[in-house]
């Protein structure tokens, strides 16, 4: 086995865990090829299993012969071991240091876990495009399942099918793949039943400076439109930046090929920028100086919070052209696999009242992130702490999830599910057990076949005692459009990931007990009176049949 | 009043919405002797936006549009009411009736004294009986063998912005409470002010000694000693200076200043730096700013709050809080407490600090209470501090307003562990402004007696209490642990948050937002009222049909312990 020649020490005892919140612990520290453990080994219960994925940087010191690891995790929480023995501790830190920076996919523990829980549904076939299509079909045929990139020859990051219209054929749409950033052609993202726009994405169009232009690409968005109806093209990127992408290539679409379309630029920064950004928020949040004015300076200078502002604004936009100015809509970015899904996703969450249920939200996750080839595992593979210089690092999805949660905490009644539910995701995306966020596209992981080797984290999710666990008590289904305030006065740092190792939750968890019982109480006895009402009703029916003699 | 009305009413006047300007209601605008109202014309809806003139902080014209004249009437509670008025010369005359209604003169032309008070005479004496401060002292276990009841300041003799009736040291002499008083500014003497019946700790409250640069008064050193004696189980008490200590020095010069260790014995001093009056009433300025700022940018927004320094003011005020109400209740030491004159900044470190460590406080009646005890009877300067009357500009400053915040960043900590919720702290802080009730008109107790106001005007408390359902919090339980002791906050500057419901209020137009309060108010209404349908369904059917019903009582959120 591979993994017990980079695990130098396997053992130590007399070990000092010390982490947030908890009691201090003295135990046997153990390195599996997955995991840290640390056991008390009292009633043989683990009191610390870490897995290795889950580590983002690891800190040495020294005082005599007893070393301090500070182990710094992608979930931001920061543990310390106290480890006697100088050469234990150098042990352990280097094993970790291998084992939580492998490389190779094959090693990763999703192939290894084995579930301890009985699969009831395969998370891996909950979601299957065609499904999803079959919903689409129902409201209307100007769509079609097109398998042209069957063999991810098309697109290298598109699943194997795809919605695009009716009337254009797959030969256009290789003809407009060529002419889209990695091949990525418009495909639909949303249809909006409420008046029939819909919402495409792709990556950008190759225009280069010498303005190229495909005809097909224009007839592929074209065919969207409804007679003498304009649309709006959505890109992600700054006028500048965009015009910027011409010399690489890349481009917009002018306004003399798509006469029927008005193009807005938003300001949605590209993803080494965001790194940075989580970076410095998580370096605020531990500032120990209690200083006020350095808190809020720091917390400025992140602009964590902007970007939370101009994604969450951009899908306002998206959204507000699909439902109030009833047109269909276009966006990219540059790639198509970023910015570009946070607001097609958020706009969805915004107009479509199913997104706000458990599986609705699944499904949107699976349809505009996993199959629409966010890269997830390049995306993920380092947090804030990690120290090595970031190459395709970045908080994409995070930072869809802290929007998520802001809406969730503006209409805190409309979602089926709690923030412990986006908790997880940002979890899983890190570091995980399940197969679903491995890859970073959705032929990498059929490559990898891993709906066979791995358990999907759907199939865990979708179990009743976790549903019950991620389910919002103040949930009354809502079918109204939710349009979230943008304002900065409306928007607050998402405290649920970002200082949930830094104070304590124990106050708020107990509202939330407060609130989940008096709705349950409520619920009770409206089962007991209605209970008694039937009963009630009951004897009067049968009341006067004792009078009459 | 009704002479300072240049025009009782304009027609086709239109209330603009700030966040959607082309919402604009058409209506009426009326201005009566208490309140401006505007009417909209539209027959179905008639809304009405009533502004009380004494709510009005001041009443801008920007210049004349094609369209008519803007008036922008900002309100002392942090609302804008945007007005377009068609002609010129009625905004101007709008503009310069508001400026005279909403700056009265003399007392008597606030509102409460403007009704005649034998109108509702038993209601009126009533509402006057409803808080008995003396039997909070006595809830405390005050007076006991420790601390006793003074006769000293009785006409107000030794004290006239302090209550007639004081608490001092079992051991104090009168030589010693009249000497000590001599030896404070304003002859605010160390009074008890909250008594800790755990551990026999109590809260004292003064204002800055008369010591300059050497002077030294036996008396007072022996007030302060005999404050110390009647914690039998400590060695020396806490003296906080809630002024920066540079400010506590300069004062100095003016033969003012704090106590020196060399002639005190057994006391640590101990400096808090909550800023001046002047300081919180341009940062106020600022945070208020920042909250109407129409479409700020993040970084906008974030150093607007960062500059307006209002926050870190804030967490000033509760850290002070935090530190009497640790010594108190974990060390077990007594604290007495003062700034300058011991009525702004010392009223507030001792009113956080009850908050934090009696329960009773963080129920409606109790915050009543405590705000009659720190605030009223030991003058809080409120007509000068909320500008009841034309008066001194730099007199004004939000020093109850930075109270009221602290006790809503406290239930943004602890949700449960306050009776009431964030619209009575709103209420509250709208009346100390409206004077459409007398308790917060003038100084100090003996002005308001001076003044006559219990037999004029009627008390605000009995009438928060009857609107009590609107401002519970669904969420408080007696018996819930959280409610239970002392509250041990963070104070760490992330856990504070702009008081979005004071200084950004939703506009008009902007729908409804959804709050868990007003759901799970409506949740718990409704468990009410299926309990008594219970209860009547078992009333009516005796025997086997009553069985759903008795088991009740196991899962009752209000009986059982069971979280």
């Amino acid at each position: 086995m591979e993994f017990a020649e980079l695990i130098k020490t396997p053992r130590v005892d007399g070990v000092v865990l010390r982490r947030p919140f908890l009691p201090t612990v003295e135990g046997t520290l153990c390195l599996t090829g997955h995991h840290l453990i640390l056991s008390s080994r009292q009633d043989n219960t683990e009191e610390l299993w870490l897995l290795h994925a889950n580590i983002d940087a690891i800190e040495k010191r020294f005082v005599g012969s007893l070393g301090t690891i500070i182990v710094k995790c992608k979930d931001l929480r920061v543990i310390q071991l106290d480890i006697p023995g100088m050469e234990e501790c150098l042990n352990i830190a280097s094993s970790i240091e291998v084992l939580s920076t492998l490389d190779s996919v094959s090693l990763m523990y999703p192939l290894f876990y084995r579930p301890m829980f009985q699969v009831i549904e395969d998370g891996w076939k909950s979601f299957l495009p065609e499904d999803a299509f079959k919903d689409l079909e129902s409201m209307t045929e100007e769509w079609r399942l097109s398998d042209v990139n069957k063999d991810y020859s098309v697109c290298s990051s598109y699943p194997p099918l795809v919605a695009v219209p009716k009337d254009v054929d797959d030969d256009t749409l290789r003809k407009a793949a060529a002419f889209r950033h990695g091949g990525r052609f418009p495909v639909l993202s949303y249809y909006h039943k409420k008046n029939g726009m819909v919402m495409m994405r792709s990556g950008q169009p190759l225009t280069g400076t010498n303005g190229r232009r495909c005809k097909e690409d224009e007839k592929l968005i074209n065919a969207t439109l409804r007679a003498g109806k304009r649309g709006y093209i959505i890109d992600t990127r700054t006028v500048s930046v965009a015009q910027q992408a011409k010399a690489r290539g890349g481009g917009f679409e002018s306004e003399a090929n798509y006469p029927q379309w008005r193009r807005i630029h938003k300001a949605i920064e590209r993803s080494s920028i965001l790194q940075e950004s989580l970076i410095k928020l998580v370096e605020a949040c531990n500032d120990q100086s209690h200083s006020m004015d350095r808190w809020l300076s720091k917390l400025e200078a992140s602009n964590w919070q902007t970007h939370v502002k101009e994604i969450l604004t951009s899908a306002c936009l998206a959204a507000q052209c699909i439902d109030r100015e009833g047109a269909s809509v276009l966006v990219h970015g540059t790639e198509g696999t970023d910015s570009t899904l946070q607001v097609t996703s958020l706009a969805q969450i915004i107009l479509d009242p199913a997104c706000r249920t458990i599986q609705g939200f699944q499904a949107l996750v699976e349809r505009e992130w996993l199959q629409a080839g966010h890269p997830f595992q390049q995306r993920c593979s380092q947090s804030a702490y990690s120290n090595s210089k970031p190459r395709c690092e970045a908080p994409v999805f995070l930072l869809f999830l802290d929007c998520v949660w802001q809406i969730l905490r503006q209409f805190p009644c409309s979602f089926q599910f709690s923030q412990h539910f986006l908790v997880l995701l940002f979890e899983h995306t890190y570091a995980s057990q399940f197969g679903t966020f491995m890859g970073n596209s959705a032929s990498e992981r059929s490559k990898l076949n891993l709906s066979q080797k791995t358990v999907s984290l759907w199939s865990w999710v979708n179990r009743p005692q976790e549903v019950e666990r991620l389910s919002n008590p103040l949930y009354e289904a809502n079918c109204l459009v939710i349009w979230p305030s943008v304002a900065p006065q409306s928007l607050l740092l998402w405290e649920g990931v970002f200082l949930r190792w830094k104070r304590s939750s124990r106050c708020l968890d107990e509202a939330y007990d407060e609130m989940v019982h008096i709705i349950q109480y409520n619920k009770e006895l409206q089962n007991k009176v209605n209970n008694l009402r039937r009963q009630l009703a009951q004897l009067e029916t049968e009341e006067p049949l004792l009078q009459t003699p | 009043m009704m002479e300072h009305i240049r025009t009782p009413k304009v027609e086709n006047v239109r209330l603009i919405d700030r966040t959607a300007p082309r919402k604009a209601m058409v209506g009426t605008l009326y201005l009566s002797a208490t309140h401006t109202i505007f009417v909209e014309n539209n027959p179905e809806t008639r809304r009405e936006t009533w502004v009380l003139h004494s709510m009005v902080a001041s009443v801008e014209r920007p210049p004349t549009t094609p369209s008519g004249s803007h008036l922008v009437v900002h309100t002392k509670n942090f609302q804008v009411v945007q007005l377009l008025i068609p002609q010129e010369r009625d905004a101007m005359d709008v503009q310069a009736s508001l400026a005279r209604l909403s700056r009265p003169e003399k007392y008597s032309e606030l509102y409460c004294l403007s009704i005649n008070p034998n109108a509702n005479k038993e209601e009126r004496e009533e509402s006057w009986s409803f808080l008995d401060l003396q039997a909070d002292y006595r809830r405390m276990g005050v007076p006991n063998n420790l601390w006793v009841s003074t006769p000293a300041n009785s006409e107000y003799r030794v004290c006239d912005t302090y209550p007639s009736e004081l608490f001092v040291p079992k051991s104090a002499t009168p030589p010693v409470i009249v000497g000590s008083s001599k030896f404070r500014s304003r002859g605010r003497l160390p009074v008890l002010t909250y008594f800790h019946q755990d551990t026999l700790a109590a809260i004292c409250r003064c204002s800055q000694p008369l010591s300059g640069f050497s002077a030294r008064s036996q008396e007072d050193e022996q007030m302060l000693e005999a404050i110390m004696k009647s914690n039998p189980g400590s060695d020396y008490i806490y003296v906080v200076d809630t002024r920066p200590k540079l400010n506590a020095m300069a004062n100095r010069a003016a033969g003012k200043g704090y106590e020196n260790e060399d002639h005190y014995a057994n006391i640590k001093l101990q400096f808090i730096g909550i800023e001046n009056i002047h300081v919180m009433r341009n940062s106020q300025q600022k945070i208020s700013d920042v909250g109407e700022l129409k479409t700020p940018s993040m970084g906008d927004f974030l150093w607007g709050l960062e500059s307006s320094g209002w926050l870190k003011h804030i967490k000033a005020v509760l850290d002070a809080g935090v530190f009497i109400a640790k010594a108190v209740a974990e060390e077990g030491i007594s604290v007495v407490v003062h700034c300058s004159d011991g009525w702004d900044r010392t009223a507030q470190a001792c009113s956080v600090a009850s908050v934090l460590l009696e329960p009773y406080y963080r129920t409606m009646k109790g915050l009543m209470l405590l705000i009659e005890r720190d605030w009223v009877s030991f003058g809080h300067k409120f007509s000068h501090r909320y500008n009841h009357l034309e008066g001194d500009p730099k007199e004004v400053s939000p020093v109850i307003d930075q109270f009221l915040e602290c006790v809503w960043q406290l239930s943004e900590q602890f949700p449960c562990a306050f009776e009431f919720n964030e619209r009575f702290l709103v209420q509250l802080h709208r009346h100390v402004y409206s004077c459409q009730y007398g308790n917060f008109l003038g100084n100090s107790q003996k002005e308001r007696r001076d003044m006559g106001l219990r037999e004029r005007t009627h008390s605000l408390w009995p009438q928060l209490w009857k609107d009590r359902a609107q401002y519970a919090n669904p969420l408080y339980r007696a018996d819930h642990t959280q409610t239970q002791g002392m509250l041990r906050p963070n104070t760490t500057p992330y856990c504070f948050k702009m008081w979005k419901g004071m200084y950004n209020r939703m506009e008009k137009s902007s729908p409804p937002r959804q709050t868990p309060t007003d759901l799970l108010t409506a949740v718990r209404e409704e468990t009410q009222q299926l309990e008594e349908e219970l209860t009547n369904h078992q009333e009516v059917a005796p025997g086997g049909t009553a069985q759903p019903g008795t088991k009740q009582e196991d899962c009752n959120p209000d009986k059982s312990g069971s979280n």
